[in-house]
């Protein structure tokens, strides 16, 4: 009876094991993000309970835990896509079209990959990070998620056509439509002056 | 019906992109499965705080005092409030679109909305704490997130100049 269900079975030996494998970078459990978001949720909670009473807190905790548990399927078939993609790309291909000194060409891709992307947040920053492991730079990434945000079609068709009406849409994606080249642009700019040696 | 069409195509790519994986040995797809489940594992915990805990965030910054700083106030005043409001929003992209669309309908000037809307897709804190952070690294996050800042003016600039939308 010494092997409890309960017990943990030894996490320590699993997690060396685990980053000795693994090349890309290591995620720290705990993070100052987090920690920020932890302080964040706490205090409002309290601030809901002062407001509305332990009902107040139980309804929010019942309607976020059905959107998280809705959620959790999509979130790990984002993390295969980011793992599959990081295997598949062939690095020096990405670092030659996507890396530093891919040039406009590179934003450009960036965009059209950030338009074309399906699904939602559960894929593009999985993908985004796998690009980033691959040999992309900050600048052609940035033009990729800035394109997602902005000119990516799944948000707009799903959230913002029936809401802001068809007028204001497509005006707002038209005057889009730069943005992402530009912010790449910018971020490469800023990032060769904050790390005139490469990545810190 | 909309969920479902996504989790098809997230499924889909995602078995199309297994395949490929597999084409180059059993051995590859199956170390970069463990790789993605581990991610996920990882992940989860993050995801669960921010998913569970942004509906008290939300509850605590009330949509009227978001709406009120999108009021009629022209000019770029109204466009650097915009942006601030758009960072500000809590919650997913219902709550953003519609208190654009409550700004509009109360007489907001559309380029300040636009600002807005722009913002909030860009630099909205709760998503960039609440997705963002969780995959990607943080420095890549806060970087992306300061380099966005300039656009949503460049927007509104643009709307001024050319009267749309």
């Amino acid at each position: 009876m010494s092997e409890l269900p309960t017990k943990d079975p030894a996490p320590d030996a699993d997690d060396a094991a685990e980053s000795e494998a693994r090349p890309r970078p290591i995620r720290k459990p705990i993070s100052w993000s987090m920690i920020v978001i932890a302080v964040l949720v706490a205090v409002s909670a309290a601030l809901v309970y002062r407001r509305d009473g332990a009902d107040g807190v139980w309804e929010i905790l019942k309607h976020d835990l059905g959107l998280f548990g809705g959620i959790l399927p999509r979130v790990l078939a984002g993390c295969l896509l980011g793992a599959f993609i990081t295997e598949i790309l062939p690095h020096e291909k990405v670092s030659r079209s996507l890396g530093p000194k891919s040039g406009l060409k590179g934003l450009l891709i960036g965009t059209a990959f950030g338009a074309i992307l399906p699904g939602g947040p559960f894929t593009a920053y999985p993908v985004a990070s796998a690009l980033l492991t691959v040999g992309a730079d900050f600048g052609a990434t940035i033009a990729m998620v800035v394109s997602w945000t902005l000119i990516g079609y799944g948000r707009a068709i799903a959230w913002e056509l029936p809401i802001m009406g068809t007028d204001f849409t497509l005006w707002r994606i038209v005057i889009s439509l730069p943005l992402p080249i530009l912010a790449g642009a910018l971020g490469r700019f800023v990032y060769v002056r904050m790390y005139p040696k490469g990545a810190p | 019906m909309n969920a479902l069409i996504i989790d098809i195509i997230l499924w889909g790519s995602v078995a199309a992109l297994g395949f490929m994986a597999w084409q180059r040995g059993r051995a590859v797809l199956v170390s970069s499965a463990r790789e993605g489940t581990m991610d996920f594992i990882n992940i989860v915990p993050r995801i669960a705080l921010g998913v569970i805990g942004s509906g008290y965030i939300a509850a605590i910054i009330p949509q009227q005092v978001i709406t009120g700083w999108l009021g009629p106030d022209s000019g770029w005043s109204g466009v650097l409030a915009a942006v601030i409001a758009g960072a500000t929003t809590p919650g997913g992209p219902v709550v953003g679109f519609s208190i654009g669309a409550v700004a509009l309908k109360s007489g907001g000037g559309s380029p300040q909305v636009l600002a807005y809307v722009i913002a909030w897709a860009l630099f909205a804190f709760q998503r960039l704490l609440l997705w963002e952070i969780p995959f990607m690294p943080a420095r890549f996050v806060w970087f992306r997130a300061a380099v966005s800042i300039p656009f949503p003016f460049l927007a509104a600039a643009i709307a001024m100049a050319i009267g749309k939308p």
